[in-house]
């Protein structure tokens, strides 16, 4: 089993297998199940994804009305317009937000690594396959590679907003999207763990401030650079650029900032954006609703 | 390591909107709603941290409910979960603790009928991922994702080996397990997680081994 992305990146290496194939082999391994059966299991996960995305294209509302509707707003604005920052940047923004949209008006999604965060992973692979067009097997793929990253985290660091704050969460989420999209778009081992770690870096002590203690401001936004930033690093990486600091050890920094975040600005909704004019007239306002 | 499979980071499938405090929640009221055996009468939750600040907007308290009615994660009635569970005759209440805890996201769950009762704690650690590390004044460190076969027995020797002498030969493989007791001779618990679920017929096999008091079960 391994632990680190050294050591991920080393087992791919050795055996000439992608990382995603080295998750695939060890989720086999631990749960003596056969490689339909975990196939089937992310198949079921990737089906969720899509379909969170497709229902953010219709447009949702959270309960609370603070959030909802900017992913169908960016689609026509795309459509009307040519965006600054291209069309695959805007389009998987756009999927990462919806996905949260529908995460905080309580619909259904895909932890990854968890809900707060859940755009990143299937926003930057929707978008990313409307240009490489992979087969429903390499989209399976991008989700193992993105667990393989996020399962390093997971056992080294945290990836919870009230543990380590979101650099825990969107840092994570963001990082081990980037590690994906280096896979798919054909990129070795070592470059998905450069991209990972420069996504993290830019990341990091990255707070958890939520207003009103609510999964929606800044956390949908917040997706929003996760999933750009996401592609940004994989294309330094695919460019040949690699970070100083190597990947394990940024992790290891994320883990220790996170231990020095007072717990205000880890999703208590009691520092930060929660604790502005604004985000408290917010909170006042919701809670004086009912809901 | 605290997560050893790819679907602890990619999954859960939920309801959102967060997976510490909606899908955790509910996978913590799910695990005391199995240890209890039964759909309990009445719930006392005492809520620590970031659970006691945020769980209104993050939707805890329902999901807690849902849990405790036997909804999965993904059960699109966890919403409603507090009215359900009212309709189905389960008084809930919920208390928002300040005293200091080791996790930010921790639950106390008293809960009962008319008959037992049963108090837990536990924790979600993120991304959906639940450990219970205390049942009845019992410390322990259970994973919500592993079937678990809970003894409680008398602390005496032996009482160990008729235990794991009956898996063995139900070829039963123990994954992790555990034994605290209160005081030498008194009560003791065990924990152990297995692989597979334990069919109920082991499970009569298990209580009448030597010194066994009372057994209950975790399915994953």
């Amino acid at each position: 089993m391994f632990r680190t992305v050294a050591e991920l990146v080393e087992i791919a290496q050795k055996e000439n297998i992608l990382i995603s194939e080295v998750m695939i082999r060890q989720e086999m391994d631990v749960k003596e199940k056969t490689r339909k059966e975990v196939f089937a299991e992310m198949e079921k996960n990737l089906q969720v994804m899509e379909r969170a995305i497709d229902d953010a294209m219709q447009g949702v509302e959270s309960v609370t009305g603070l959030t909802g509707g900017d992913a169908v707003r960016i689609q026509k604005y795309m459509k009307e317009k040519t965006p600054l920052s291209g069309h695959l940047m805007m389009d998987a923004v756009s999927k990462a937000m919806g996905t949260n949209e529908v995460n905080a008006a309580m619909g259904i999604i895909c932890a990854t690594p968890t809900a707060g965060s859940a755009g990143c992973v299937p926003g930057t692979l929707f978008a990313v396959k409307e240009q490489l067009h992979p087969t429903r097997e390499q989209m399976i793929r991008y989700l193992f590679t993105a667990g393989a990253f996020g399962f390093v985290v997971a056992n080294n660091a945290f990836i919870s907003g009230a543990a380590g704050g979101c650099q825990a969460e969107v840092g994570s989420a963001g990082a081990m999207a980037s590690a994906a999209i280096v896979e798919m778009a054909g990129g070795t081992p070592q470059q998905s763990a450069e991209a990972f770690a420069i996504t993290l870096k830019n990341m990091l002590g990255l707070v958890c401030d939520p207003v009103a203690g609510l999964v929606e401001v800044p956390c949908v936004k917040r997706n929003a650079g996760g999933s750009s930033l996401a592609i940004v690093s994989a294309d330094l990486a695919l460019a040949g650029v690699t970070s100083k600091i190597p990947c394990d050890e940024v992790i290891g920094a994320m883990y220790r900032i996170g231990k020095q975040m007072p717990s205000s600005l880890r999703e208590t909704g009691e520092g930060g954006l929660a604790d502005t004019p604004t985000g408290r007239l917010l909170k006042e306002k919701i809670f004086g609703m009912t809901m | 390591m605290k997560y050893n499979s790819v679907f602890d980071i990619i999954g859960p499938v939920m309801v959102g909107p967060s997976s510490s405090h909606t899908a955790g929640a509910a996978r913590i009221g799910k695990a005391a709603r199995n240890l209890f055996g039964k759909q309990p009468k009445w719930a006392k939750i005492h809520l620590y941290e970031s659970f006691a600040k945020t769980y209104k907007g993050h939707g805890t308290d329902f999901a807690l409910a849902g849990g405790l009615l036997g909804f999965e994660t993904d059960d699109p009635r966890m919403s409603k979960a507090l009215d359900i569970a009212k309709a189905n005759g389960l008084e809930i209440e919920f208390f928002e603790d300040s005293a200091s805890v080791d996790h930010p996201n921790t639950a106390r769950l008293v809960i009962g009928d008319e008959t037992d009762q049963l108090e837990l704690v536990g924790i979600s650690i993120g991304g959906g991922k639940v450990e219970i590390t205390e049942l009845n004044g019992f410390e322990l460190r259970l994973s919500g994702n592993h079937p678990a076969i809970l003894i409680m027995h008398t602390d005496r020797f032996g009482a160990i080996a008729s235990v794991t002498r009956i898996l063995a030969k139900h070829e039963i493989n123990i994954g992790h397990m555990e034994v605290n007791r209160r005081d030498v001779g008194k009560e003791a618990l065990m924990v152990i997680e297995v692989d597979q679920n334990v069919e109920d017929t082991i499970l009569k096999e298990l209580e009448e081994a030597d010194h066994i008091i009372q057994i209950s079960k975790i399915v994953s």
